[in-house]
């Protein structure tokens, strides 16, 4: 911050900041920009130079084996695009029954037990938002040989995190109110929780699903390249036999899927609201 | 919830339809799956029992490829970021820079980050650079687009009274315009951070770099207890980074 | 010294805010512009600088045309010409210091005013106007760290230090209480007579514009249904500027933002 110099009382003059800071400002730029460049250094160690010259040239190459599209492959990828919106829908109602049940669990307020389930319930939650949903991929193809299987499960334990979290920050911040006034009636935990918390709680939670299944189609429309079946599958296929124009078909069909599926999530939220 | 029953029934049915179609095409080998709760106990086990040691080298090497990919690709990405994020402003820009500054904003989201990696490693061959340039694209895209809505919610009454004392454009900028919103920018910077790691440890499957390479290789080979210390490396950065932005965000609030 | 000549305004919408305004002010003189919400009190002053273009009629400042200048021309007579708020338009996340050298930024570098080094005798002005308005303790302060009334008196200090010739003052009590609102207007006023400065104050409350603003120019639907001393102010002519009914509410003296809607139109126009 700023500082006066005060002589004698009467503010005399006025220095936007202190020597020291303006010193210590500039030391942190020099150490960021030190940092950067060092980083930049390491990483292009390896780098060959002539292969980034090339790249313009490589880069005209591919659009012109890309186009034009081969259209009539488009005819084959309708399976593909089924599997691939199923693992997105199926992946998300499976995360949505387990992180409902996970954030009653983990919410201050519902939880049966603060020092165990709590605990154990947060950590799910973490450990499944830390993990990018192509890892998990990985790891379940490796665990149940490629498929949609895999990818539908890969999509539910990626989304059991993001929806947990969402949901239980939501339940811990209903009105206790409401709740009282049905423990109050004589009703049982199960009933307060269903008169009490959940009509509390739905609108929040429909927003979730829905945000989360329309990421879970940008996702599931990838998924496949590591082996998860849908869309992606046919990529990674097409991409290792250099079959270019039927990427840009699959490219193309990718974009209209995400975008259809936006347009899709962004109307019905308007209906939600 | 919905009023009339006979559009509650055919709703229900349609999902219940839905769903069995869907189960019901949905492949599975269930030799192999059975073999895979054999794959997924020895999975869980090297995770209890990682292996950081036997390819330590490749592990460091990838972890160093990614931690400088996601430093360079942020500092570009920001760089880049604010200047697009003023021009797809609709109260700072004139309507041809909005557009073409739009035009990036969303050709820059398109495409998800690893299809986006498959072009640049096409272009740029195998390594850490691809990987580099395809955490700008995704930095820019993400920065630039919340930067500019950022800027089109500021309160117009501070801009007003900075253009009425006759200041320039640039100065009207720098005092109504980023006073305004650079904290907010700041908070994002370090969440993309943290955003750009964990997408360096999937973009190397596809041969972007990073150690996402390292675990895919060691996934090929069934090195479940390499696998694991690098499971366990990734989520512990992450969790770093998640605490570093949020402090960073606490400042300077 | 200012002369507005037939001034209109018609926003993209089609509403027509100015309908033809004249009005001139002296040197040293100091008008109170009333009228009732919607009038175009705002989108008048915000003519005068060309916050807002208007869309016929002139404006001039001295010698100089303001109505057919652009660019930096017409930024160095914005210099000449001051101007205060109702939501005080402070840069809330500035220090009060910063604020009040901010009305110096048009005669000021940017670089200098990257660095925030401005000029010596502009850090002694302010200084001593801050001493002035009574707020020098708080002159490292956050403006968010400060009352209404400080801030208003921070806006205060912005505009003088801008050494302008006239002010533009757009309802400078409308969001502070009675007795703050009072405090301000005898700074304002007071200001304004040691200075030489002229004055338009826009302002909502009849009784507050009468004690302190000894001419009054009433505004209706866009057009001067009066222009005279403040103690002409019939029950009469407030009829005429307010309507039948209104009057006597709107001067017991509650304001609200001025023409909301197609100010903030007319602003996103002027950015463009």
């Amino acid at each position: 911050m700023p500082t006066t110099r005060t002589a004698t009382g009467k503010t005399s003059g006025w220095r936007f900041k202190t020597w020291r800071r303006t010193r210590l400002e500039w030391l942190g730029w020099l150490a960021l920009v030190a940092l950067t460049v060092l980083c930049w250094r390491v990483m292009t160690a390896g780098t060959i130079w002539s292969f980034v010259e090339d790249a313009p040239r490589q880069a005209a190459d591919l659009f012109g084996r890309m186009l034009p599209p081969r259209w009539d492959y488009a005819n084959s990828l309708w399976r593909p695009l089924w599997d691939t919106i199923n693992m997105a829908t199926l992946g998300t109602a499976i995360a949505i029954v387990v992180a409902t049940s996970l954030a009653f669990l983990a919410a201050r307020n519902t939880t049966p037990s603060m020092l165990v389930l709590r605990p154990l319930a947060l950590f799910v939650i973490v450990a499944s938002r830390s993990v990018n949903a192509l890892v998990w991929g990985l790891l379940l193809v490796a665990v149940l040989g490629p498929g949609v299987l895999a990818g539908i499960i890969a999509i539910a334990l990626r989304s059991i995190g993001f929806i947990g979290k969402l949901l239980y920050e939501a339940i811990e911040e209903i009105d206790e109110m409401q709740v009282e006034a049905i423990r109050a009636t004589g009703a049982s935990p199960a009933q307060v929780i269903t008169y009490g918390i959940v009509p509390q709680i739905l609108p929040a939670f429909a927003t979730i699903s829905v945000f989360r299944w329309d990421i879970n189609i940008r996702e599931s429309t990838v998924l496949g390249l590591v082996g998860a079946g849908g869309l992606g599958l046919a990529l990674e296929t097409s991409l290792n036999t250099l079959a270019w124009p039927q990427v840009s078909v699959i490219l193309l069909m990718i974009l209209a899927t995400v975008v259809f599926s936006e347009w899709l999530t962004a109307k019905v939220r308007k209906g939600i609201l | 919830m919905i009023e009339s029953p006979l559009v509650r029934w055919a709703a229900l049915l349609g999902i219940a339809s839905y769903l069995a179609l869907a189960f019901a095409t949905i492949d599975v080998n269930w030799t192999r799956v059975s073999e895979g709760v054999v794959r997924a106990a020895r999975l869980f086990e090297s995770f209890i029992s990682p292996n950081f040691t036997s390819r330590w080298s490749d592990i460091q090497q990838g972890t160093i490829e990614s931690l400088t990919m996601t430093v360079t690709a942020t500092v570009a990405g920001v760089l880049l970021a604010v200047p697009i994020g003023l021009g797809a402003a609709r109260n700072l820009a004139p309507w041809w820079v909005y557009g073409i500054c739009r035009g990036v904003i969303a050709a820059s989201r398109a495409l998800q980050d690893i299809i986006v990696a498959i072009f640049f490693v096409a272009m740029f061959g195998f390594g850490p650079f691809a990987g580099f340039l395809t955490l700008t694209v995704s930095t820019i895209g993400f920065l630039s687009k919340l930067l500019a809505d950022d800027i089109e919610e500021i309160d117009p009454g501070q801009v007003e009274a900075i253009r009425a004392t006759g200041a320039g454009f640039w100065q009207v900028i720098d005092f109504a315009v980023a006073s305004q919103v650079i904290p907010r920018l700041i908070g994002l910077t370090a969440y993309k951070v943290d955003i750009n790691f964990r997408e360096s440890s999937v973009i190397g499957i596809v041969g972007a770099g990073g150690i996402g390479a390292t675990l895919n290789t060691a996934l090929d080979r069934y090195e479940f207890d390499t696998a694991g210390a690098i499971l366990l490396i990734i989520i512990g950065i992450v969790m770093a980074c998640e605490y570093g932005a949020g402090a960073i965000r606490k400042r300077f609030a | 010294m200012l002369r507005i000549q037939a001034l209109t305004k018609t926003y993209k919408n089609g509403e027509a805010a100015l309908k033809g305004v004249s009005l001139g002010v002296e040197a040293g003189e100091i008008i109170g512009l009333i009228g009732p919400s919607g009038a175009g009190k705002s989108t008048l002053i915000r003519c005068v600088n060309r916050l807002i273009e208007p869309s016929s009629g002139r404006v001039q400042l001295g010698e100089v045309e303001l109505t057919g200048l652009s660019g930096g021309a017409l930024r160095r007579e914005r210099r000449r010409i001051g101007m205060i708020f109702q939501e005080y338009a402070l840069i809330e996340r500035l220090t009060v210091m910063e604020n009040v050298l901010a009305g110096r930024l048009g005669y000021t570098g940017f670089w200098n005013s990257w660095f925030r080094r401005f000029a010596a005798q502009d850090v002694q002005r302010a200084i001593a106007l801050l001493e002035r308005v009574g707020l020098i303790d708080h002159i490292d302060k956050r403006a968010d760290a400060l009352s209404g009334g400080q801030r208003q008196r921070v806006g205060i200090a912005r505009a003088l230090i801008q050494q302008p010739e006239l002010l533009l003052v757009d309802e400078p009590t409308a969001s502070l209480d009675p007795k703050t609102s009072r405090s301000v207007m005898r700074l304002l006023t007071e200001l304004c007579i040691e200075n030489r400065l002229a004055a338009i104050v826009n302002i909502h409350d009849v009784v507050l514009a009468q004690a302190f603003l000894p001419r009054i120019v009433g505004l209706n639907a866009g057009i001067v249904v009066y222009d005279g001393p403040a103690s002409g102010l019939t029950a009469e002519v407030l009829t005429s500027i307010y309507g039948e009914e209104d009057w006597t509410r709107t001067a017991a003296g509650e304001g609200g933002s001025d023409d909301g809607e197609p100010l903030v139109i007319a602003r996103m126009e002027a950015e463009q």
